[in-house]
């Protein structure tokens, strides 16, 4: 018989295994992050003092736009292929197995986000107060992203075209994960506490993190006829 | 062998755009039994082993494994059930022997090992090739190894017999009559003409009311 966690494992290792075959895809969200950010200083102003002041804002939008380009292909690759369908024949739960998806979807596309963010942060001139609430505020808000994306993703997955709406659907639930990810680095780079915007920020991950993988579940039995 | 049937549709009506794909069919299959779905394309023959798969709810009729309603042992039948699409559903970027492995993760498929069933459907030395490289033929022959592999009583298989060449369909026949031997049945849908004369037709016609 299957197990558990056998079914949770092999779904995240298998999903890792053809993102390293499809380097191309893995890559393409983080150039897409980095170039955003490289051009900033070329295309708006060098001056350190008017890149700090950007720095939260900038590095945070073109970190959401990054998962965002990647999300699309969540399901969307395995229902053209037809292994979704096994994915939800399995006897093992399915919210378990999508929740395996949307974490090896996050060590691919969030993880080298949250990764390189430290290094953008040098470029744009980011005060040193604001690194570790940069990088904390990124791994958490790009956790919400994976997870919450994960549910539009599996509601457009039958849909031709879906990725426009899908669009649509996650933009407005992603802002207020934006807003306090930005000023939690803010308030450090003022000298204030950040406290509780991160505890805000962690509360949203922990409250997807349980609601997430059911919605998604119960969005890809609806999602799959189309 | 008990003449309860192991799965039983009654009064399944399903409706496309409003437009009725079948009404009120109803059906069963038997241990031992082999039940072809036949009938023009667009006649709805996916859309209900798509439904006998519980892929697609049910929207007006019942479905019954074993006696008892699906909706209340789904997670029983779903063991003890293998369906394969007219897609392969294997990833193209992995292996035949990676593809196998991740799906005996997620379903009971332990008869024998990847290995052995690569080679029982006849793809002995392309188990570690990846299967962008394979033929269509190749690639349904790797989504039909499942078959040597699962523990499932009932098999659902939708137009297993495309892209196959003339050995493949007598392999796959072979196959089909050794499950029904051991108390097996399998529903699938297909334009040919299958040799064995075990073979029920269940024939879907655009609108019509078939009752067996």
């Amino acid at each position: 018989m299957t197990t558990l966690s056998g079914a949770f494992f092999g779904v995240i290792h298998r999903d890792l295994c053809i993102a390293m075959r499809h380097r191309g895809d893995l890559l393409n969200p983080l150039f897409f992050f980095l170039i955003v950010v490289t051009l900033v200083p070329l295309g708006i102003s060098p001056e350190p003092a008017r890149l700090a002041a950007m720095a939260p804002g900038m590095i945070w939008i073109s970190a959401l736009l990054a998962t965002l380009l990647a999300l699309d292909n969540l399901f969307q690759a395995d229902f053209t292929d037809g292994s979704l369908v096994h994915l939800m024949l399995s006897p093992q739960p399915l919210w378990l197995l999508v929740l395996a998806k949307i974490i090896a979807h996050w060590l691919v596309t969030g993880l080298p986000v949250v990764l390189f963010s430290p290094l953008l942060g040098l470029m744009l001139s980011l005060p040193e107060a604001g690194f570790l609430p940069l990088i904390l505020g990124l791994t958490l808000g790009t956790a919400v992203f994976s997870l919450l994306g994960a549910v539009g993703a599996a509601l457009t997955v039958a849909l031709h075209k879906g990725s426009v709406l899908l669009s649509l659907l996650v933009m407005p639930l992603y802002v207020p994960v934006l807003i306090f990810g930005t000023s939690a680095v803010q308030r450090a780079v003022d000298g204030m506490s950040y406290g509780g915007v991160m505890a805000m920020l962690a509360a949203a991950t922990a409250f997807t993190l349980l609601i997430a993988p059911f919605a998604a579940a119960g969005a890809l039995k609806v999602g799959i006829n189309g | 062998m008990s003449s309860q049937p192991l799965l039983e549709f009654k009064a399944l009506t399903f409706e496309r755009d409003d437009w009725p794909l079948f009404s009120d069919l109803s059906g069963a299959i038997k241990a031992g039994e082999i039940l072809q779905i036949t009938g023009p394309n667009g006649c709805g023959k996916t859309t209900l082993l798509h439904i006998l798969a519980t892929i697609q709810p049910v929207n007006v009729g019942t479905l019954c494994w074993q006696g008892n309603d699906i909706s209340q042992c789904r997670q029983q039948y779903l063991a003890s059930m293998a369906f394969i699409g007219h897609k392969p559903g294997l990833k193209l970027s992995l292996t035949p022997r990676e593809n196998l492995q991740w799906l005996s993760k997620l379903q009971p498929l332990n008869r024998c090992t990847s290995a052995e069933a690569l080679v029982r459907i006849g793809l002995a030395g392309f188990e570690d090739v990846p299967c962008y490289t394979l033929s269509a033929g190749q690639l349904r022959r790797a989504a039909l190894a499942v078959l040597c592999m699962t523990q499932a009583r009932l098999w659902l298989l939708d137009e297993p017999l495309t892209a196959l060449d003339v050995q493949g369909i007598a392999d796959l026949e072979s196959l089909l009559l050794a499950h029904v031997e051991q108390g097996g049945a399998v529903a699938l849908s297909s334009h040919q003409a299958l040799t064995n004369p075990a073979v029920r037709t269940l024939a879907l016609d655009a609108l019509a009311e078939a009752q067996f």
